[in-house]
């Protein structure tokens, strides 16, 4: 069939919403038919049920970290499990939740469906790759309950391997078996965005969400195994006692970071790049217009990725690195810093002469929009040598990353979860309710982390369970934040539960949005398409030309 | 106690106190340049473009190669100015000046231990004197710390097995958080303590008064032969010979090792043909572990120390070394110029 | 020669062999990208250690059997050659000549493990497995130990790879001789192939940098 226009134009709705008779919900209700499904759609769900625990076990050791630092002395946690705790929230937010948390989610939902495939090209890696998750997960869960890992998220050496007597080897264990659950998926995601690409779909015709994953996915396939390497060096190290970086055996820690943020700077655009893909889709859609700069969001998208692999040493200038080599990673993160702007600016000219309304997920992008920039800028201030000389492992750093990775990534996903649930659950989430919850999560966010940037400059240092007195009205506001932000979240989780059965019937295409994904039911058959789609036109079919100064402008 | 009466902005106590809060400033106000921008198009968009009954659909405007050039090139300008900024200081931050006065710190689970030149020791408290250089040669004996004094703007790493540098010239005298910033086990919260800035005449009278009873930890260099405290020159004399070092490391040469005399900053013929810089790092690798470079003409016969000195006695012994040179040196502190620091 | 199966099995969501074909064929070298990723961190590590402690490498290396060494590469050349043989046998339906190709690359493969594991059981004789009961008696034995923790991680997750594929060939075999394989579905033996490949041209860097550094 060729694809039907799509009614963008909001004229009055037609389609009476009908529930599909055969979905890939109710297909079969077995739980072997879950466990063992091979259906993009359903490992969607099952990755995304597992996150969200993950999300509010690393969330439960956040409010353990803020509730300590209510008061200036260690009262509440002693200093061990105080180390314990934010290294618990740092490795479950990072490698169980933030990493796979779009791509593995809605990614994997939509992005055979974005590109008119019935599934992707290795639907029995795909499940693979969801079993070799939860193995890894099961190992830290092991490392968490039997007693915990004090490393600090990073396992800096010889710290890690020689002198923590915390469950370290567990959670190496964890972080490199989940390490080829993220490889899979972006293997995965490449050869279905190269071979499976419905007829007329070009490269430029992809939708924007593609792209960023096709640009998470190289870094995926390109980061993760030297992540997967070092940690096993540090195993081998910690475990069998041979010296690798040990200086007391020979070796250079020094070395160990590089390898470690060889990974985990371009992780950070693992990050944040899905996010970036989500707002782009959803910004058009709530402006009824087609994006602005299509190419230059979709090549810096691209360009991040690749840029992103040669600024690791801006996380080593205090690691006595030679001079030269800080200046030039911090020259090139000023370089990767570009492509991130010129997204923004494009979202905000799409905004221009649109036709916008406020749904909950633009008001999560709108959100995005801003805290990324924030974050952002901050990264400007740290990526400046002579500055991080100063707040270079303060609160400072911390609020950064948080306002990237939480104002950024983490709204973009709720953004994304409530745009496309209506075509994953076949239900409409309450509006109101979200707008609310949308809302609180904003204010409670800048809360919590706004006042982080002055403690950094203050000079509070990071990974202190007790601080000098001077900096406890700030902590104090900061966990008073902290509260707001836990009750946003929880009300997502609660409403979003509640419209699986009570919400509204969704029709195919509630957002009137544009896209292959909206030309199915919802939510689909386990064939996605009836028949393959045939494209014939550019992405963002949105908005008028009548208008015909506008086509144009320059 | 003082909960309410809360500092928004750090004191600035140094040198690079102004230089780094002048920089903070410029970014703040590109910041606000932006996040103005910025929000005030999005808001405004939004207030202005809403969605109303007259007003359904967007108009389809596809981009602007001139905008998009536009909004590369400008931010990508401010950022070099940002890069070049941070870089300048930087340098000035990575380049000791002379004349310092030299203090020696050991980082370690989880104290700080540090020794003037002049032979006063302290721990997790340290003296200097106001107007004054001060630079700090710095290793760890275990994992990484991390050496951070918030009112001077400056922070480097400590690190096993090698030395790194930083320096600081104080300019107000009071007394200072000194942080440990790199995470370093249970009680890294704990490893702080204070800097005091005194007036020089002060410090003077301080650095030769004799010290209180140090022995809360072990004091495991110098030969405890009470009194004053010996300087770092004069105790790693001392270990010289009690190490036995004396025996293969004559003066005049003869002896199994070769003569250290005038070593220090020197440039020494290895083995194999190449030549190394006889600095800090290179002297206490040798003494470390002399294998792995081999003076020319030598055998490798000298035992490793590894695990026999501590990270102070290293140092002791270097200083001493440092001291061998056939001109006596007239004072105490003196600063080869070879002696970059190896960082750089 | 049975060719029961000329049309091949194609999965559901491929819309035809040539599709199934070219996202396998993709795949795997994208999966062997990540490998590439994967060694090479072990590389760069070896790279940075001997570039700072060349005397030790140098020394250290003369510990190794360069005779055995280059007896193991000659193997594992030859078993290159025999799974490419079983690649072409497979594309050109010869199921004889499959099977035996398979096994004789799988016996190959079996000798270079074998006689890994003796030069590991020589290696732990004369007390060159790093840790606490390390002895060497060249010169800096600390950095020597260096190059023996990397010579023992890299030879063994390359040995471990070399076990990967060994069970892959195991499989295949047993396909092969079912007759599953011929010129319309020979995907497994090809990417089974590439991966042999791979495997065998770390060893080919393996080699010199481990056994062969100092003699020039
Ligand atoms: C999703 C995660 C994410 C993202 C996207 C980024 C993005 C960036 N980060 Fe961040 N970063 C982290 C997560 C992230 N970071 C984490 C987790 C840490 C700490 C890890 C740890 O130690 O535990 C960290 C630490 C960190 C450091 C080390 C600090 C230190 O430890 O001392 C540095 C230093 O350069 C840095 C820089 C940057 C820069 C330049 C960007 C840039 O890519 C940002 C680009 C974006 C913009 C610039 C915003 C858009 C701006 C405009 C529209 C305005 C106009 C623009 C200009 C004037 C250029 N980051
Ligand atoms: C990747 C994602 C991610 C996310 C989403 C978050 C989310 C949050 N983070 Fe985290 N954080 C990191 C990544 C992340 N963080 C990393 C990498 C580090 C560095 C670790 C290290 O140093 O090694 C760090 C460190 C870090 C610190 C510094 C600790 C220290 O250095 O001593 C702090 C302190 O405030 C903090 C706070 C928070 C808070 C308040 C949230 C909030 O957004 C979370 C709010 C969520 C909830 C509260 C859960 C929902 C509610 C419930 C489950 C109900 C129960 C709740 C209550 C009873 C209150 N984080
Ligand atoms: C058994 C004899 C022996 C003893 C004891 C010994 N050394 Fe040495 N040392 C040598 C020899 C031989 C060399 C030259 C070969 C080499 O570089 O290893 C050397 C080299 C050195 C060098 C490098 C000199 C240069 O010219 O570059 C230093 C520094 C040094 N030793 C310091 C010490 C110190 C300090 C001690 C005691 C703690 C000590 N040595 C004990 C034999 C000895
Ligand atoms: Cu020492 Cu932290
Ligand atoms: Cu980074």
């Amino acid at each position: 069939m060729a694809a039907p226009a799509i009614d963008t134009t909001l004229a009055p709705r037609s389609e009476a919403p009908v529930k599909p008779r055969k979905t890939y919900l109710n297909a079969d209700y077995s739980v072997s038919s879950w466990l063992l499904t091979v259906d993009h759609k359903r490992i969607a769900i099952l990755y995304l049920v597992s996150i969200l625990v993950f999300f509010f076990l690393g969330g439960l050791f956040a409010a353990g970290v803020r509730l300590e630092l209510l008061t200036p002395k260690g009262d509440l946690l002693q200093a061990d499990t105080y180390n314990k705790f934010f290294t618990m929230h740092g490795i479950i937010m990072v490698f169980f939740f933030l990493v796979p948390s779009i791509p593995a989610t809605l990614g994997n939902f939509l992005v055979p469906m974005m590109i008119g495939a019935r599934d992707l090209a290795f639907p029995r890696v795909n499940l693979l790759s969801w079993y070799i998750f939860i193995l890894g997960g099961a190992f830290t869960l092991v490392a968490v309950v039997g007693g915990g890992v004090d490393t600090g998220w990073t396992f800096y050496t010889p710290y890690s391997t020689t002198y923590s007597t915390s469950n370290v080897m567990p959670a190496a264990i964890g972080i490199f078996i989940t390490g080829f659950s993220s490889i899979l998926t972006g293997l995965n995601f490449i050869v279905t965005i190269h071979r499976m690409r419905a007829p007329g779909l070009t490269w430029f015709r992809l939708p924007l969400f593609i792209w960023a994953h096709y640009a998470t996915s190289l870094i995926f396939v390109l980061g993760t195994p030297v992540i997967a390497i070092t940690i096993f060096l540090v195993g081998l190290e910690r475990g069998l006692h041979i010296g690798i970086f040990d200086p007391a055996l020979g070796g250079d820690p020094v070395l160990f970071q590089h390898l470690f943020w060889f990974y985990s700077h371009p992780a950070v655009y693992i990050m944040i790049l899905p996010g970036m893909g989500v707002v782009s889709e959803i910004i058009t859609c709530f402006a009824r217009k087609p994006i602005f700069g299509y190419s230059f969001i979709a090549l810096s998208s691209v360009a991040i990725a690749v840029l992103g692999f040669v600024v690791w040493g801006h996380h080593l200038f205090t690691s006595s690195q030679s001079v030269y080599a800080a200046l030039i990673f911090s020259v090139l993160s000023y370089v990767v810093a570009i492509p991130s702007a010129v997204k923004v600016f494009n979202w905000i000219a799409t905004l221009y002469r649109g036709a916008i309304s406020f749904e909950a997920p633009m008001l999560y992008a709108l959100g995005f929009i801003g805290l990324f920039t924030i974050g952002g800028l901050t990264g400007l201030f740290v990526a400046a040598v002579g500055f991080d000389l100063h707040v270079h492992d303060t609160y400072f750093v911390v609020a950064h990353f948080h306002y990237i990775m939480v104002g950024g990534a983490v709204l973009a996903f709720l953004g994304g979860l409530h745009f496309w649930w209506p075509k994953m659950f076949g239900r409409m989430y309450p509006e109101a309710w979200a707008k609310v919850a949308a809302i609180i999560v904003f204010i409670g966010f800048n809360l919590t982390f706004f006042p982080q940037f002055i403690l950094g400059y203050l000079g509070m240092p990071r990974r202190y369970h007790a601080y000098p007195d001077e900096f406890q009205v700030l902590n104090v506001l900061s966990t008073a934040g902290a509260s707001i932000l836990a009750v946003g979240y929880l009300m997502p989780f609660c409403y979003l539960l509640w419209s699986l059965k009570y919400g509204a019937l969704a029709p195919a295409n509630p957002w009137q949005a544009s896209g292959l994904e909206w030309l199915t039911p919802s939510p689909p058959p386990t064939e996605n398409f009836a028949e393959t789609p045939i494209v014939t036109e550019d992405p963002y079919h949105y908005g008028t030309d009548d208008d015909a100064e506008a086509v144009h402008v320059a | 106690m003082r909960a309410y009466d809360f500092p928004l902005f750090p004191e600035q106590a140094s040198t690079m106190a102004p230089q780094v809060d002048y920089l903070y400033f410029f970014l703040i106000a590109v910041s606000l340049f932006f996040c103005l921008i910025i929000a005030g198009t999005l808001i405004g968009f939004s207030i202005k473009f809403r969605r109303t009954p007259t007003n359904r659909i967007g108009h389809r405007i596809h981009g602007s190669t001139l905008l998009e050039v536009a909004w590369s090139i400008i931010p990508f300008g401010i950022t070099m100015v940002i890069f070049f900024w941070g870089a300048w200081l930087f340098f000035a931050q990575a380049r000791p000046p002379d004349n310092a006065h030299e203090v020696f710190v050991v980082g370690k689970q989880w104290m700080w231990k540090l020794q003037h030149m002049e032979g006063r020791r302290e721990i997790n408290e340290l003296h200097v004197p106001v107007g004054q250089s001060v630079r700090l040669t710095m290793t760890s004996e275990d994992v990484i710390h991390s050496f951070y004094v918030p009112a001077f703007r400056t922070k480097f790493d400590v690190l096993p097995g090698r030395y790194t540098t930083a320096w600081f010239n104080a300019t107000k005298p009071g007394e200072y958080h000194l942080f440990c910033a790199e995470y370093c086990g249970t009680q890294h919260a704990g490893m702080i303590g204070k800097v005091v800035v005194m007036e020089p005449a002060a410090f003077q009278n301080w650095l030769s008064e004799p010290p209180p009873i140090v022995s809360m930890v072990e004091n495991v260099a110098a030969p405890s032969s009470g009194g004053a405290p010996l300087s770092p020159v004069a105790a790693g004399e001392a270990l010289f010979t009690q190490k036995a070092c004396l025996t293969c490391h004559q003066p005049q040469g003869g002896a199994l090792g070769p003569s250290l005399v005038n070593v220090y900053g020197s440039t020494v013929k290895l083995a194999d043909g190449s030549t190394v810089t006889a600095d800090d790092a290179y002297i206490r690798e040798s003494i470390l572990n002399s294998a792995s470079k081999i003076v020319a003409g030598f055998q490798p016969v000298m035992p490793t120390f590894q695990g026999q000195l501590t990270e102070e006695q290293v140092m002791q012994l270097i200083q001493y070394i440092k001291s061998l040179k056939t001109t006596p040196p007239a004072g105490q502190a003196q600063n080869p110029p070879a002696a970059a620091d190896s960082a750089s | 020669m049975s060719l029961e199966q000329t049309t091949p099995y194609v999965a559901h969501h491929f819309d035809d062999a040539e599709q199934q074909h070219d996202a396998s064929s993709l795949g795997m070298w994208v999966f062997l990208v990540t490998e590439v990723m994967f060694f090479g961190g072990l590389f760069t590590t070896y790279v940075v250690y001997r570039t700072a402690y060349p005397e030790a490498f140098h020394g250290a290396s003369h510990e190794l059997n360069v005779t055995i060494g280059f007896f193991n590469t000659l193997v594992l050349l030859t078993s290159s050659l025999t799974m490419a043989l079983s690649v072409h046998a497979a594309q050109v339906s010869k199921r004889g000549m499959l099977v035996v190709n398979l096994f004789l690359t799988m016996v190959l493969g079996n000798v270079f493990l074998g006689v890994k594991a003796y030069e590991y059981w020589h290696k732990w004789h004369e007390h060159l497995i790093p840790g606490p009961h390390f002895v060497y008696h060249g010169a800096d034995p600390v950095h020597a130990q260096l190059f023996f923790s990397l010579y023992f991680a890299m030879t063994g997750l390359h040995a471990l790879h070399m076990i990967v594929g060994e069970v892959l060939l195991g499989i295949l075999l047993l396909r092969a001789a079912q007759g599953m394989f011929n010129k319309y579905y020979y995907t497994p033996v090809e990417m089974s192939g590439l991966y042999w490949h791979f495997v065998d041209l770390v060893w080919i860097f393996l080699f010199p940098l481990l056994y062969l550094i100092g003699r020039h």
